[in-house]
């Protein structure tokens, strides 16, 4: 049992210190390589929690598909390093201050408000695993699953669609041009 | 497993340091990166739930929290490609027109 608080205390240091240097570092390339440490974390925290099918598409799904899609865009635009030119200097101790009482509510809200939970108890054996979650997502879940295929569907149209606008408008206006000067 | 009020508390550590970097941070990117941390913060209560009554509904919740995020990563990163192309700059201080 006291392992388990130490390897909680140690997972918890090292995800709130990425998410920290996610939020304080200048580059964003870092940034994202922070997150990527911090979505790690969680998936270990969620193989303790005995869901080794979601830990494991968490690695492959966030870490390495979107955080790849991310650090992607970060080179392609070369936006490193923004200048940190900021036109609202109040803002930030604002924004400290708000995150501060979201969390004073939060803490509120969950240790003192909140009832006494339940302590787990052991699982099943296979709680988790791929074919208990494939059984409960193709059965009770079917509906969803199939409208998550065509939001999936969308979103590449709707991703193609956001990218070639601007050169297709280029290629309009410069054919309206030609046709006037004709 | 670790009493359940450790993960809540973890969880809203990780949403608060979300919800910060959205408002302190002025690049749009790391603005999008934060939001994702929120999800993040989220589906892990999501998981600790599930653990906790023995109850597969909320992985499956966070599979469909994952396909929503996969989506809405990818429609958002073509619109900030698309903002950089017509603004060079994607500081979401200098991007207050709505008609570019």
């Amino acid at each position: 049992m006291i392992s388990d608080f130490v390897l909680f205390a140690i997972l918890a240091f090292v995800a709130i210190a990425s998410a920290l240097g996610m939020l304080l570092s200048r580059s964003a390339i870092y940034s994202a390589l922070n997150l990527i440490l911090n979505f790690i974390t969680v998936a270990i925290f969620y193989l303790l929690l005995d869901a080794p099918f979601i830990a494991l598409t968490q690695v492959t799904v966030y870490a390495g598909a979107i955080m790849v899609l991310f650090l992607f865009v970060i080179m392609l635009l070369g936006v490193e390093s923004l200048r940190s030119k900021t036109t609202l200097s109040w803002q930030q101790p604002v924004a400290i201050a708000l995150a501060v009482i979201l969390l004073i509510e939060a803490v509120y809200v969950i240790f003192i408000r909140s009832g006494i939970l339940p302590q787990a108890v052991e699982v099943v054996d296979g709680f988790g695993s791929p074919k208990a979650v494939g059984e409960v997502l193709f059965n009770e879940y079917l509906l969803p699953f199939e409208v998550t295929s065509i939001l999936l569907l969308v979103a590449i149209v709707g991703a193609i669609l956001l990218t070639m606008r601007q050169h297709t408008g280029r290629e309009y206006l410069e054919m309206e041009k030609t046709d006037g000067t004709d | 497993m670790v009493p359940i009020e450790y993960y809540l508390g973890l969880s809203a550590i990780l949403f608060t340091l979300g919800a910060l970097g959205v408002l302190i941070r002025r690049n749009a990117i790391i603005i999008f990166m934060a939001v994702e941390l929120m999800l993040n913060s989220a589906n892990l209560l999501f998981v600790a739930f599930a653990r906790l009554y023995e109850s597969m509904d909320g992985q499956i919740f966070v599979f469909f929290v994952m396909a929503v995020a996969a989506a809405e990563v990818a429609v958002g990163l073509a619109l900030i490609v698309a903002i950089f192309h017509t603004k060079r700059s994607i500081n979401v201080d200098e991007i207050n027109l709505l008609k570019g």
